[in-house]
């Protein structure tokens, strides 16, 4: 049985305070009318569903944790998260995942500008399509846009690999189209079904970082 | 930061709350920008009563403003004067009340601002009991110029015409030049300001709001959301990079436009909206 915590009664503060300092267990949040921090910095396994949709940096540092977000989430869902599953029904707002060290997110719908900015190493799948500057410069872990990408995708990239099933609007700096070997079928596959979606890997393309901006090269002046 | 509300009408029997609604959404906004406050509001019978020609003042009293106009009548809002008339207005108030700062005219538009916290601002405005078909409101914090009346948006500079922004303009200085050469006056040194001059020097020349704001688009750098509403529209237009947040939601009864949801969540029948974010320098334009 999840404890029920309604935001329209009780501050976020008494949310999170309560989600830090009790062992992992269920909760449902009510009526986070779009409030900001929901969730922020949880370290337990908690399963933590939120009914409705919330403000800026939900779920943001998460660690064990599997939130689930009922509705749409604003800037910075999962920004800099460790470890867990965040789950978002809805859209996103920008910079969805930003900083993301591990863990899986997964967005149902669109996410917007910056969606995987600097991601460090986690999973970030999108059932819709992103906006502009997505995984601009991604270091690690993998972003997979079901839809289609905005303009500048994985501009200065490094280690981070993306895989688009629609159309991409154009390519950042450094960023390439990149054979889609039988490892990387596998991979988006595996992908796929943590995310419980049924696209076929196939219609998929890959891209990655030309590696040409990772260190000055005086031939490169013009590029950065 | 700051924070931008506006909320466009299409079911009139709203009308009578646009101003307690408006008030609610300026309070969920209120940490984007403490400083000061403004709204502009369409409509309303007190403070714009039909055919009269109307000019909201900021640095007089509605006692100094009553006795200097003749047949004018004064309402107070805080640091603003609204004051209501028949004839030519404006040529009046610049003839009778030199020292003061005109910062909205028109017909159908009264533009209130002060300064501090913006949730006391609003109930000294009395906006829960403005009623009209359309209202935007800005929550400042300051970055380009100083926590003054003048300062606090909405800047309307054009008969009708508002314009709230969200961001900072880099080059406002060559563009305040510009304009300052074709013998456009400034009120303030303040980079929103310029915009506002800018869409109304256009709108003058004879280009259409959504013409207005793309031109601005390609002549301004740096970052904005901007709201702008006039006498029959209400605007919406990003910049390229989309630096600054921006939400519209609509619904057959209004359109909505906030810096974040939660300004959104407490219009009547949000649940059966239609909630994007704008495009990044796409110009959205709704009309009444």
């Amino acid at each position: 049985m999840a404890t029920l915590i309604d935001l329209g009664e009780r501050p976020v503060r008494e949310l999170n305070q309560a989600l830090h300092s009790t062992a992992a267990t269920s909760w449902r949040v009510l009526n986070p009318r779009g409030a900001h921090a929901v969730a922020c910095g949880v370290r337990e396994a908690h399963t933590i569903d939120v009914e409705g949709h919330v403000g800026y940096y939900c779920a943001g540092m998460n660690q064990h944790a599997t939130v689930t977000v009922h509705g749409n989430a604003g800037t910075g869902v999962a920004e800099n998260m460790m470890s867990g599953t965040v789950r978002v029904r809805g859209n996103a707002s920008q910079s969805a995942g930003a900083t993301a060290h591990g863990g899986l997110l997964v967005i149902d719908g669109d996410a917007s500008a910056r969606c995987g900015i600097s991601m460090k190493g986690a999973d970030i799948i999108v059932g819709g399509s992103v906006g502009h500057m997505s995984a601009f410069m991604g270091q690690a872990g993998r972003l997979v846009v079901c839809g289609d990408a905005g303009d500048a995708l994985g501009d200065s990239l490094y280690e981070a690999r993306i895989y688009v099933r629609g159309t991409v609007k154009s390519l950042g700096a450094d960023c390439v189209e990149k054979e889609m070997r039988n490892e990387h079928l596998t991979e988006l596959a595996e992908l796929l079904k943590a995310a419980e979606r049924d696209e076929d890997p196939a219609d998929f393309r890959r891209y990655g970082s030309a590696r040409q901006l990772y260190h000055f090269k005086v031939d490169n002046a013009t590029s950065y | 930061m700051c924070g931008i509300v506006g909320l466009h009408l299409r079911e009139a029997s709203l009308e009578p709350r646009l101003g307690e609604l408006l008030a609610a959404m300026l309070g969920q906004v209120v940490e984007r920008g403490p400083d000061s406050a403004g709204v502009a509001v369409y409509g309303d019978p007190r403070l714009t009563p039909p055919g009269r020609a109307v000019v909201s003042l900021l640095g007089v009293t509605p006692a100094e403003a009553e006795a200097a106009l003749p047949g004018a009548v004064a309402v107070a809002a805080d640091a603003t004067t609204v004051v209501h008339a028949d004839g030519d207005l404006l040529a009046a108030v610049s003839a009778a009340l030199p020292h003061a700062t005109v910062i909205g005219s028109g017909t159908d538009m009264a533009v209130l601002k002060g300064t501090g916290n913006p949730v006391r601002l609003a109930m000294s405005f009395g906006l829960a009991g403005v009623t009209g078909w359309q209202g935007v409101g800005h929550t400042r914090m300051a970055t380009e110029s100083a926590v003054t009346p003048e300062g606090a948006h909405p800047f309307s500079v054009g008969p009708g015409q508002c314009l709230v922004h969200n961001g900072s303009f880099a080059n406002h200085a060559t563009i305040r030049r510009e304009l300052r050469a074709q013998g456009i006056g400034f009120d303030s040194e303040n980079d929103s300001e310029v915009g506002a001059r800018f869409i109304a020097h256009q709108l003058a020349q004879g280009a259409d709001l959504e013409k207005a704001l793309r031109l601005l688009c390609e002549r301004f750098d740096g970052f904005y959301t901007l709201l702008v509403s006039t006498d029959d529209s209400f605007a919406v237009v990003r910049d390229a990079i989309a630096c600054k947040p921006a939400l519209v939601a609509e619904t057959a009864e209004w359109v909505a436009m906030a810096s974040e949801y939660r300004a959104l969540d407490v219009l009547p029948g949000i649940e059966h909206a239609r909630i994007f974010e704008p495009e990044p320098q796409e110009v959205y334009v709704w009309r009444r």
